[in-house]
């Protein structure tokens, strides 16, 4: 009779135990979420931004920008009451296709419309066509894990060489010769890319084949083409691995290196200094890179191989994809209000913060015109 | 035993042909009627799904086959987006299939030795309990298994992949090279644990109708609690040990988030089952689909009727085997 009270106080205090242990768990999960910027943007930026439209905005794509769409969202309904923007991390192919299907506002992409996607959108803009906006730029890093070692400079050759598995050992004297201080032990090297098609894989290849055409002889794209090596699922699958493996190197948007804190390594791009993987790096980068888009579109095209001082050539720059003409008329007034936000001084500096490169000046004062003459 | 359902079914009239087949078939109550309209149109409806599903499936396969550069069935390459595409599924049928069949050899034995342990071995309670435990396995979401596989499973398996290389790497299956251990086996493991709890459970249910009369009159003869399980128990349960299995089976097949995060994903066939390479249909599915065009879409679908296919016939299989066992067992009849 003594016994059953006990045991069901005792099965009480643990049930309490979990659930309030739960609820603390969870609630830390939610302050993360809402922490960080919440604090310094929301009373600033309901001075600059401008308002226009209501109801919802639909968007989908590019899941490289997402961090970027967050910080925006929310600075910009924080500003705008009665308005709701919707941006979907689908994955650039998906958002694409949504757009052009004429389910959405704009769609966040990593690389620019194609020539018969342009077509196809000729029928979702009545009388116009899809256009390319460069709106978040980003360093890709490649980050790696040897104990011991904590500043590795690389040269494009050398990467293309250890991801096709031609260089097998960190104390390679490939690497040896670019890191002569460094103590470099025989660790066989893990490289990993990633197992699922992304525009990441694309701009990473893009770099190896531009900047190192003989050691890289695959064509650039969005699946991984070399040799050998480990894979693993999205950026943040492969950083894991890269963490939890000695000797492993690989590459992903630089917020997972900084987020993960796995070193990254600086390239010797032929500039006189190896430049860092850093946001301003990437900025430089982007500014060596040249609009290519006719007319309104802005699609650009990156020089990878460039040997500019601090540019950092391994960078991505997702677009956000819209209708020049003919965009849908209960959404554009709100579409182009965000746009103009997100293309603003405000905007492209919110960026930084959550690890991604504003697009340099000259390109973003292109971009804000453009969004103007939308229609 | 099937006598007493049947005759309180019928209530005036007796149909003398096939009493136990259509009861329903004399329904004149309204309440019969109702129930068999419903029962009727629940079972049209499931036939018109699948149906449904089948035509979309096989509709989309033809518009990516059409496109394909490559042999459907032995391409070793997946560049469905590229142009012009080229796709085959013969890494990923493999890739399926044998860490399915891997999944199965470790799960099952285990399986039924939890069923027979709770439902004839333990004390009522701790057989209680541990029913529950296991039962709470199924209750985790893949996602989970995959990050628990990713983070702690892979790390502690290197030991065992050198020692399976030293003593077994003769046979060419278990020569194991270096890098993080993330091959079919390691999946193999994993979608083992998952399947653990279906198997188990259904397996226990199964041993726990076996009937007690011939439980007892084999005691009586003098048998030991073995013997008994070996010739009541298992013999009774044989064929929903082989339907736990094979729904076992079908989770396994299916699997996508545990085995995505698990896996080192390749389009080569390794030898060695502990090296890295190969995928699965589930796995290449949930990588490909994100970025996918057109054609890369319909042909992640046509690999995706693959996979349905393998998986009727694996069902089909297992009713004929449970039909060819029938006379054991009182639950198929």
């Amino acid at each position: 009779m003594k016994l059953q009270p006990t045991n069901r106080l005792r099965a009480i205090a643990v049930g309490a135990a979990v659930v309030s242990g739960a609820l603390v768990l969870t609630a830390c999960g939610s302050d993360d979420n809402t922490g960080g910027s919440n604090g310094e943007s929301s009373p600033k930026a309901a001075s600059n931004i401008a308002c226009d439209g209501e109801g919802n905005l639909l968007a989908s794509g590019s899941s490289a920008q997402k961090n970027a769409m967050d910080i925006w969202v929310k600075n910009y309904q924080a500003a705008c009451e009665g308005v709701e923007i919707n941006y979907k991390p689908t994955g650039s192919g998906a958002g694409i296709q949504e757009f052009l299907q004429g389910k959405t506002g704009f769609a966040g992409s990593d690389s620019a419309l194609k020539e018969d996607e342009v077509e196809q959108s000729k029928q979702v803009c009545e009388g116009g066509q899809g256009i390319n906006l460069p709106m978040v730029g980003g360093p890709v890093a490649v980050g790696y894990n040897l104990s011991g070692v904590d500043d590795l400079t690389l040269d494009a050759e050398t990467i293309a060489k250890i991801f096709d598995s031609k260089i097998t050992k960190w104390d390679d004297p490939a690497i040896k010769k670019l890191n002569p201080d460094a103590d470099l032990p025989s660790t066989k090297i893990q490289a990993f890319h990633r197992s699922d098609e992304s525009g990441t894989t694309d701009n990473f290849t893009e770099y190896l084949h531009a900047a190192a055409p003989d050691a890289w002889k695959y064509e650039p794209a969005k699946a991984w083409a070399g040799e050998g090596g480990q894979s693993a699922d999205g950026s943040s699958g492969v950083a894991t691995n890269v963490k939890n493996n000695d000797g492993a190197i690989g590459y992903f948007e630089l917020s997972y290196a900084t987020g993960n804190g796995i070193p990254t390594v600086k390239l010797d791009t032929g500039a006189p200094e190896p430049v860092e993987a850093t946001v301003e790096n990437a900025t430089k980068a982007i500014a060596a890179g040249k609009v290519v888009g006719e007319g309104n579109d802005l699609a650009m095209e990156l020089d990878y191989a460039t040997k500019a001082e601090g540019a950092y050539p391994i960078v991505l720059v997702t677009y956000e994809i819209v209708c020049d003409k003919g965009n849908n008329k209960e959404s554009l007034g709100l579409t182009k209000s965000f746009l103009t936000y997100t293309a603003s001084e405000e905007g492209q500096s919110a960026l930084a913060d959550a690890g991604y490169a504003p697009i340099p000046d000259e390109i973003i004062a292109k971009v804000r015109t453009t969004i103007d003459s939308l229609s | 035993m099937d006598i007493a359902p049947t005759a309180s079914a019928t209530p005036t009239k007796s149909p003398p042909g096939g009493p136990a087949e259509k009861p329903g078939g004399s329904a004149n109550r309204p309440g019969d009627r109702i129930f068999l309209g419903l029962s009727k149109g629940s079972g049209i409806t499931l036939l018109v799904i699948m149906a449904a599903i089948a035509v979309f499936l096989t509709w989309r396969t033809l518009v990516a086959l059409a496109e394909n550069e490559g042999n459907f069935l032995t391409t070793f390459e997946w560049n469905a987006n590229a142009d012009p595409p080229v796709f085959g599924i013969a890494v990923l049928a493999y890739g399926t299939i044998v860490s399915s069949i891997i999944a199965m050899v470790l799960a099952v034995p285990v399986a039924v030795g939890i069923a027979l342990f709770i439902s004839h071995y333990a004390p009522r309670r701790l057989a209680a309990s541990l029913g529950y435990v296991v039962d709470l396995l199924a209750a985790v979401p893949s996602i989970i298994y995959g990050l628990w596989g990713a983070l702690f499973l892979v790390p502690h398996l290197t030991g065992l992949y050198e020692w399976l290389d030293q003593f077994f790497g003769w046979t060419g299956i278990f020569s194991y090279d270096s890098g993080a251990p993330r091959s079919l086996f390691t999946v193999g493991i994993l979608l083992a644990i998952m399947i653990l709890p279906i198997v188990s459970n259904v397996s226990r249910e199964v041993f726990k109708q076996s009937p007690k009369m011939q439980e007892e009159a084999a005691l009586a003869l003098g048998a030991t609690r073995w013997e008994v399980i070996k010739m009541a128990v298992l013999p009774f349960g044989r064929s929903g040990v082989i339907s736990a299995s094979m729904l076992g089976l079908g989770r396994a097949l299916g699997e996508t988030m545990a085995v995505a995060t698990v896996l080192s994903p390749n389009f080569l066939i390794n030898a060695s089952l502990l090296n890295h390479g190969g995928g699965t249909f589930a796995q290449n599915i949930a990588a490909g689909f994100k970025e996918a065009g057109d054609i890369g879409r319909d042909a992640l679908i046509a690999s995706g009727l693959v996979l349905f296919v393998i998986t009727l016939l694996v069902n089909g299989a297992a009713r004929l085997i449970i039909a060819r066992r029938k006379e054991y067992s009182g639950a198929n009849a």
